[in-house]
């Protein structure tokens, strides 16, 4: 039979190797994959390229693999808080690289990435610094820029409930960039809040098929 | 009375543009007050960027649900006949041009529209998070901010000095000392403070303002 459980975070992260390009699932703090993160950080990996909507706060999600020092690059929407973080002073201080993305484009390229879809035109980012070298073109006379798709290695996202086969719901604005960037990695490794039965949860409110989840671990509810 | 609109005052002038039925995406500062002067009776969808349509008010205390937060991280709760969906869903909805209107707060407004407000220069840093969508998703732009600078600089200038958001986007200007729509032909000047002039105003601006025909005295 099928089962993609893992028996804990550690296994499911057990072969993320240096140099890994990792997806990050998360929005402020919901959402975000907390125990494959610190499991990831025990492992002590290196040269990690992330993408991620922020860059890490307040000692939780990527901000423990960024203190760390395991963090070479990040791809993020919105990595300066009002409150200054290691990643920023990290990024100042030029031990650090940051691809800044426009977050409906960054949602969009990981949608691509999953979708085999090559590339997109988007008007967003027409005319800012974000658009300098990348290819235009007037489409019913609107002018857009071209983006090109995201894929990582592994993408690590946080779902409410989850069974072996890898179907996933998710709960609130948990939920965020969960869904894409399941579809968008060689490997996605999904920790759930409660692992159910086979057949338990009802098909028409799964909303990441099980198809794009390779592992699955059971982490429980967050205190 | 002299001194302008207190940042809550300009929160209830931008909300004076929701109209019934709208679905509205707020932004940080400012315009994240402009939940609290929805008109009593209205029904206006918020739209929050990472998967709400249907924001409601905060929780009550020690009813937060870590789950349930709103885009500057605070604890909210959601409308009866909110939906919940991805980013990617939500994006869609936004660079679609579903939305009927964005109210977003900015360092800089040009002359012309462009729209500069993810990027202070001097921090090396910025984060853009969904305003570059928004300014040309969203089928109306309205910015809310302080009329000028700490240090007394005009915050509406000829050109932006700080990086754009987006090119010609702003359609309405709201400060604590006027209401400027932006035309086709430049700014105009629809509303000063109470206790401002035209003159006054103009000084503190950096690009001409044509004024209205109908100008008038801002009512919060």
């Amino acid at each position: 039979m099928v089962n993609k459980c893992y028996p804990s975070a550690t296994a499911a992260v057990g072969d993320i190797g240096d140099g890994a390009t990792i997806m990050f699932g998360g929005f402020g703090f919901c959402g975000i994959p907390d125990r494959l993160i610190e499991a990831l950080a025990r492992r002590g990996v290196k040269n990690l390229t992330g993408i991620s909507n922020n860059c890490g706060l307040g000692g939780r999600g990527v901000d423990i693999l960024v203190r760390n020092r395991q963090i070479r690059k990040m791809v993020a929407t919105f990595p300066a808080q009002r409150e200054r973080t290691p990643f920023e002073e990290q990024y100042l201080a030029g031990q650090v690289e940051l691809e800044l993305v426009p977050q409906g484009t960054f949602a969009e390229r990981i949608r691509a990435g999953g979708a085999g879809v090559g590339g997109f035109y988007t008007r967003t980012g027409v005319g800012t610094p974000l658009a300098e070298g990348k290819e235009r073109r007037v489409i019913a006379g609107e002018e857009y820029v071209l983006e090109f798709p995201l894929r990582a290695d592994f993408a690590l996202i946080h779902a409410y409930r989850g069974d072996p086969y890898g179907n996933l719901i998710y709960r609130g604005t948990a939920r965020n960039f969960g869904p894409e960037m399941a579809t968008a990695a060689d490997v996605t490794i999904a920790e759930v809040e409660e692992l159910v039965e086979v057949g338990e949860l009802n098909p028409e409110a799964v909303i990441t098929p099980g198809i794009y989840v390779d592992r699955i671990v059971a982490v429980g509810r967050a205190p | 009375m002299r001194g302008g609109l207190t940042r809550q005052e300009i929160a209830k002038r931008a909300a004076q543009e929701l109209r019934e039925g709208m679905y509205v995406n707020l932004g940080m500062g400012i315009p994240t007050l402009v939940t609290r002067c929805i008109p009593t009776g209205l029904t206006v969808f918020l739209q929050s960027e990472h998967g709400i349509l249907g924001l409601g008010p905060p929780p009550p205390p020690g009813q937060e649900d870590p789950d349930f937060a709103d885009a500057s991280r605070m604890p909210v709760t959601v409308i009866p006949g909110a939906s919940l969906f991805s980013s990617a869903e939500s994006f869609a909805m936004i660079r679609g041009r579903h939305l009927d209107m964005t109210i977003l707060g900015a360092f800089q407004v040009s002359a012309r529209g462009d729209l500069a407000n993810w990027m202070v220069p001097e921090r090396g840093v910025g984060s853009i998070g969904g305003a570059m969508d928004l300014v040309y998703g969203a089928r109306r732009v309205v910015v809310t901010m302080e009329h000028v600078t700490k240090d007394g600089n005009p915050r509406i200038v000829e050109r932006c000095s700080y990086p754009l958001t987006g090119r010609e986007c702003v359609d309405l200007i709201v400060t604590d000392l006027a209401v400027i729509e932006v035309g086709n032909d430049g700014l105009v000047l629809k509303e000063v403070a109470p206790g401002e002039t035209p003159q006054e105003v103009q000084a503190k601006t950096g690009a001409k303002l044509a004024l209205s025909p109908e100008l008038r005295e801002i009512r919060v």
